[in-house]
């Protein structure tokens, strides 16, 4: 009966019983998202079509004029700098995908499918997701007397007699850097993953052990497929943040490294707005090949907005 | 009581891990917890020189660097705009795009190319439109926009997952009992999606609470908590960052129960009449 209606209706809005009929129901549907569209639009979209077309502008210490150069990007991509910034950051990304992913699954799946009652996974949930309601720059200097020369970890390693002298490759090295993105980014992970598997209908793991397949089986050929999208978009987040990230390698890393947008924040500083409009350009450029060859491992808007 | 199957040892595995990585979240947090109760004449690592809540109450003081109290007051003004904008904003787009309508798509991966954007180049774009055009920057203006950017996409992708586990006959019921749409969105609809709104509510609150990077180059004369703290880091080394840290982690756990206990009374309350 019920699910007679539903089907029904969303085609025709339309009942009997409406004496108002005015509008089609796609210019509600316009009405509606009216509001999100025009945010987008101006502080998003023309934003950007700004800074692209800032990209080609000229520009000395007084000002920028408005012309139409190739030459912001020529220094840009004949620069070593540029390649070997955008090779760290690509390193940096593709350490902590994998291990934000190994993390954010496992993790994920021990909430939705070994605990059992609803109250411990909540609880559970909620002990991973809290640390994410602290500032991200305070979640970041924390690791700081954590890692130090003279910090915690140093201390427990030396009181243990593991080792002879503090450990420097702790702090101010690529290893605090992945540490930090990792601290501050596997729930970006774990939540869509968690939110695909338990969408997941039991009756199709049962369905799967009882046709007799090993529990890996079930891993490898129901679940894992059954949560691409929530790794997709994980990946997607947690890809961007990294790529995205200002303050974690500048602060972190002890000078080492940089990465894109933190050398990019340098020159906005100095008010040259068309090189850092073309290397904000070729970011976005790069970002958005890397997120649309994940979208193609799935139909992110299908699985949704249905 | 239902017969349990024994674990399986990946069970065990997995606690392990689970454990593992909860304390790998909270060791360095609770380093900073305990360092924000330093003495008078400690520094920022071990070891604990005395014992005194000194650096809360520096807190606020305004400093020369940075003036926490002033700085937390526009940050909670501006964060509570962005909630009420964001949720109102997200569960218009959300009804709207129960329906097929033309430009659905190019609106949708608009929003996911606005969270996927690196921060600092949204930020960026703003300032640079508001300087070509000779705008002042400003809180409720730039920034305001700024944030916005990045909270509604998250709203509108939070409203379709609550939407899609919301049951369309209690609406169809509600129209053909008589009630005028104006009706079924006060009474049904939005009653209904309610524990949803308040987390679209939680979030983008904590979204531009915390906000950095999109905010830094849209704010204008006067910063908000989160970028007077990054000037506190680059050039402070006392105790005062952390016990930051600890009042901001403890206000939102207070926060969080609050909000968790209005759901789950909501969720009670409704089996009750259920």
């Amino acid at each position: 009966m019920a699910s007679d209606t539903t089907v029904e209706l969303p085609a025709t809005s339309w009942r009997p019983g409406w004496t108002r009929p005015r509008l089609s129901p796609w210019m509600v549907s316009w009405l509606q998202v009216g509001p999100l569209a025009t945010v987008l639009i101006v502080l998003f979209a023309l934003p950007t079509l700004t800074f692209f077309a800032a990209s080609f502008f000229d520009y000395d210490r007084v000002g920028i004029y408005p012309d139409f150069l190739l030459d912001n990007y020529r220094e840009l991509l004949t620069s070593p700098t540029t390649w070997r910034i955008y090779l760290s950051s690509m390193r940096f990304a593709l350490i902590v995908w994998a291990i934000t992913l190994f993390l954010g699954f496992n993790l994920a799946h021990f909430l939705v499918f070994h605990i059992r009652s609803n109250t411990t996974r909540m609880a559970l949930f909620l002990l991973c997701a809290i640390p994410f309601w602290t500032s991200g720059i305070i979640r970041t200097i924390a690791w700081i007397p954590f890692l130090g020369r003279n910090g915690v970890f140093n201390t427990v390693l030396l009181d243990l007699g593991l080792i002879n002298r503090p450990l420097d490759i702790l702090l101010f090295s690529d290893l605090s850097v992945v540490i930090t993105y990792v601290h501050l980014y596997t729930l970006l992970m774990m939540g869509p993953i968690a939110n695909s598997l338990a969408k997941i209908d039991r009756a199709l793991i049962e369905a799967s052990r009882d046709a007799g397949a090993t529990r890996w089986q079930i891993m490898r050929h129901v679940i894992l497929p059954l949560s691409r999208t929530g790794i997709a978009l994980g990946s997607i987040l947690v890809f961007t943040q990294v790529l995205g990230d200002y303050f974690v390698v500048k602060r972190m890393s002890g000078g080492q490294s940089a990465s894109v947008v933190s050398a990019l924040s340098t020159e906005i500083q100095a008010m040259q707005y068309p090189p850092a409009s073309a290397s904000a350009v070729l970011l976005v450029l790069f970002v958005g090949l890397l997120v649309a060859g994940m979208m193609r491992v799935v139909d992110i808007r299908r699985e949704l907005v249905s | 009581m239902e017969y349990r199957e024994p674990r399986p040892y990946t069970f065990y595995l997995l606690a392990g891990l689970m454990g593992l990585f909860l304390l790998f979240l909270y060791g360095p947090m609770l380093v900073i917890y305990v360092l924000s109760f330093q003495g008078p004449n400690g520094g920022v690592t071990f070891p604990m020189v005395g014992f005194s809540t000194k650096w809360f109450g520096d807190i606020l003081k305004p400093g020369q660097i940075a003036n926490i109290p002033a700085s937390f007051g526009r940050s909670m003004l501006l964060s509570s705009v962005v909630t009420i904008l964001t949720v109102v904003i997200s569960i218009a787009a959300g009804l709207g795009f129960r329906r097929r309508f033309p430009g659905a798509a190019l609106l949708f991966y608009l929003a996911i190319a606005s969270l996927v954007m690196p921060s600092l180049l949204v930020g960026f774009g703003i300032g640079l439109g508001f300087t070509l055009l000779g705008l002042p920057q400003g809180l409720f203006t730039s920034a305001l926009g700024a944030q916005l950017t990045w909270t509604l996409p998250f709203g509108l992708l939070t409203m379709f997952a609550v939407i899609a586990r919301f049951n369309r006959s209690y609406e169809e019921a509600a129209a053909d009992l008589g009630a005028s749409p104006w009706q079924r969105l006060r009474y049904v609809t939005l009653p209904l999606l309610l524990p949803g709104i308040l987390g679209v509510a939680v979030g983008a609150f904590t979204l531009s609470y915390d906000e950095y990077a999109r905010t830094t180059l849209t704010i204008g004369s006067y910063n908000t908590l989160p970028l007077e703290l990054y000037a506190l880091i680059s050039s402070d080394s006392t105790p005062t960052l952390f016990a930051i840290g600890t009042v901001t982690t403890a206000v939102s756990f207070i926060l969080i129960t609050i909000v968790l206990v209005a759901i789950m009374r909501l969720q009670r309350s409704r089996r009750m009449t259920a």
